[in-house]
């Protein structure tokens, strides 16, 4: 069997209709989602708020029954436990059983693994320093900070040292540091060949961490695929350069090319946009014998993909409504 | 193994709950209470003890029943700790057997605590104890276990307060439901099969108070014990099943 190839989770046309209010107003908060995910890959799933990112975790871990479609995660059904065993979950922004401690904690969830006894408090040692909660180990869930209780959900993802870590919204709610520490934990786990997918609607942790990205609007999957495709799709490159000593004339003859110009003192900045207009710019630097300073070209982002997207389902709605 | 650890599990939790233990003085107060009640009856002292005692015993456990039984499970789903549960390889019904089990634990010791309670008040008071109050401590037991099925269920579907207020409505016709009969035969047409229906659907709890055998000192054969029994154990399990299969529906959003 060849089990490198075949993908980890593979989600076809998922589609969720939930019923909301008295008349049971349907609402479509997934529309046919189709997306795979391969061994050993870090997998952004990407989205605004209520965009339908949560609906689909939760119906990959069972806890939703789709209206339509399938999914599956290690080439069984949903549900399955043989599946549900090789995977951690973390839920968005957790609530746990505050009356226990994070050992006892721990080793409740142990249990549902087989684990017991010296092996499961060997685990638990290594999970809370692997966490950094070795301090609070006999410490009532109840009084734990945001970030503590996020740190303990993530070890009890890891408690069965599963194949596949499913994090929904991890960097949500923590401060600068705990966002590092996150991403950090997310690297760690990709070195020791897990694999992990994650969803956020931070876009600069994904673009940090991730091998590939699904993002999905309104229930819709609008993109998905390598980082550095994504964003070579984007056609706004963009080149900021800033130059001493530019003769006004020399000016003048730059201003045409430029999409912004910009004057400090003796200092300008342009912005160009094209390769052309850097090129001609750059001869009138020369001849006119100023100084560039600094040459920076603006990569487009996912951000920039992310709002474009949302732009274009708002005015496809918007259309659609008028 | 994993319905024990979540049986494990809710036990703790009812152990760390305040609740708990605010209506288990109130039960051993009301006990206790019945010596002093006894200063203002002539004679039928025994009667008089046995009763409050077999009463507080009755209604503090079906309190606790039914105010720790509805938050098992819509607690957990409202406070989402469910999540980290379900993704886990267990099965729904095996988290819901879980905590049943969890809460009965807690109502069997709670139980065995009043009831040592009431023993230390009839060895004061030199009542004669006979084995028939032990067979209606039983039968008490399985009454909470009836109604701690009633309110897994309800709360499977709706709301800790709705819940709470369903399972009081069923354990209130529960214990009624022989006048439902009587005076579904006083009734003619619809309304006789409608009453007569309720009578068989809904928990007869009547049937486990043995609180009358208890003060009147009569025996209760070991083949209506056994009946008993059967019937609470059945209507258990049938309740247990029909909550799992809601359950195993569900979503949790």
């Amino acid at each position: 069997m060849d089990e490198v190839a075949k993908p980890i989770v593979k989600i076809q046309n998922l589609r969720k209709v939930f019923r909301v209010g008295f008349w049971g107003r349907r609402v479509m908060a997934v529309d046919g989602v189709s997306l795979e995910v391969q061994r050993g890959e870090v997998f952004g799933f990407l989205g605004p708020n209520g965009a339908g990112k949560t609906t689909t975790i939760k119906m990959l871990m069972g806890l939703i029954y789709p209206t339509e479609g399938t999914a599956s995660l290690f080439g069984r059904p949903i549900g399955d436990p043989s599946g549900k065993a090789k995977v951690g979950f973390l839920p968005e922004s957790p609530y746990f059983y505050d009356y226990l401690t994070s050992r006892e904690f721990l080793r409740f969830y142990g249990h549902f693994f087989g684990l017991l006894g010296t092996a499961l408090d060997k685990r638990i040692d290594e999970l809370l320093s692997l966490v950094g909660m070795t301090h609070a180990c006999d410490l009532q869930l109840r009084k734990f900070s945001k970030g503590m209780l996020q740190r303990v959900g993530i070890a009890q993802a890891l408690i069965n040292d599963p194949e596949l870590v499913i994090l929904d919204e991890p960097m949500s709610g923590l401060d600068p540091i705990g966002r590092k520490e996150v991403r950090d934990l997310i690297l760690r786990l990709k070195e020791s060949g897990k694999t992990v997918m994650f969803s956020s609607h931070i876009l600069h942790d994904a673009e940090l961490l991730c091998d590939r990205v699904a993002m999905i609007m309104k229930g819709k999957l609008v993109a998905c695929g390598h980082v550095s495709e994504l964003i070579a799709g984007d056609t706004t490159h963009e080149v900021e350069m800033v130059i001493d000593r530019l003769l006004p004339e020399a000016l003048e003859r730059i201003k045409p090319l430029a999409g912004k110009v910009v004057l400090q003192g003796e200092r300008v900045m342009v912005v160009l946009s094209s390769q052309q207009a850097v090129d001609q710019a750059l001869e009138v630097i020369r001849s006119a014998k100023a100084k560039l300073v600094a040459l920076t070209p603006h990569k487009a982002s996912l951000e920039d993909l992310f709002i474009r997207e949302a732009k274009g389902i708002q005015s496809a709605v918007g259309a659609r409504v008028s | 193994m994993k319905i024990f650890s979540i049986a494990l599990n809710t036990f703790r939790e009812n152990l760390r709950d305040k609740l708990l233990y605010n209506l288990l003085i109130f039960a051993l107060l009301m006990i206790g209470s019945s010596l002093i009640l006894m200063q203002l009856t002539l004679g039928e002292f025994h009667r008089l003890i046995l009763d409050i005692g077999l009463g507080s015993i009755n209604f503090f456990g079906v309190l606790i029943a039914i105010f720790v039984g509805i938050g098992l499970v819509s607690k957990e789903i409202e406070k989402k700790t469910i999540y980290t549960i379900v993704s886990k390889p267990v099965a729904r019904y095996q988290f819901l057997l879980g905590k049943y089990l969890g809460l009965s634990l807690t109502l069997v010791i709670n139980t065995a605590i009043m009831a040592a309670g009431l023993l230390a008040v009839l060895y004061f008071q030199d009542v004669p104890v006979h084995a028939v109050l032990f067979k209606a401590l039983g039968m008490i037991v399985l009454e909470f276990m009836v109604i701690t099925a009633v309110a897994l269920l309800f709360s499977t579907f709706s709301s800790a307060t709705l819940s709470a207020i369903f399972t009081l409505a069923i354990y209130v016709i529960g214990h009624l439901t022989t006048d439902l009969k009587a005076f579904g035969q006083k009734m003619e047409g619809a309304g006789r099969s409608v009453l007569e229906g309720m009578y068989y659907i809904l928990p007869n709890l009547d049937r486990f108070n043995l609180k009358g055998n208890v003060t009147h000192q009569l025996d209760v054969p070991a083949g209506d014990l056994l009946m008993i029994a059967a019937y609470g154990l059945a209507y258990t399990a049938f309740l247990l099943m029909l909550a799992s299969v809601i359950f195993q529906r569900r979503d949790f959003r």
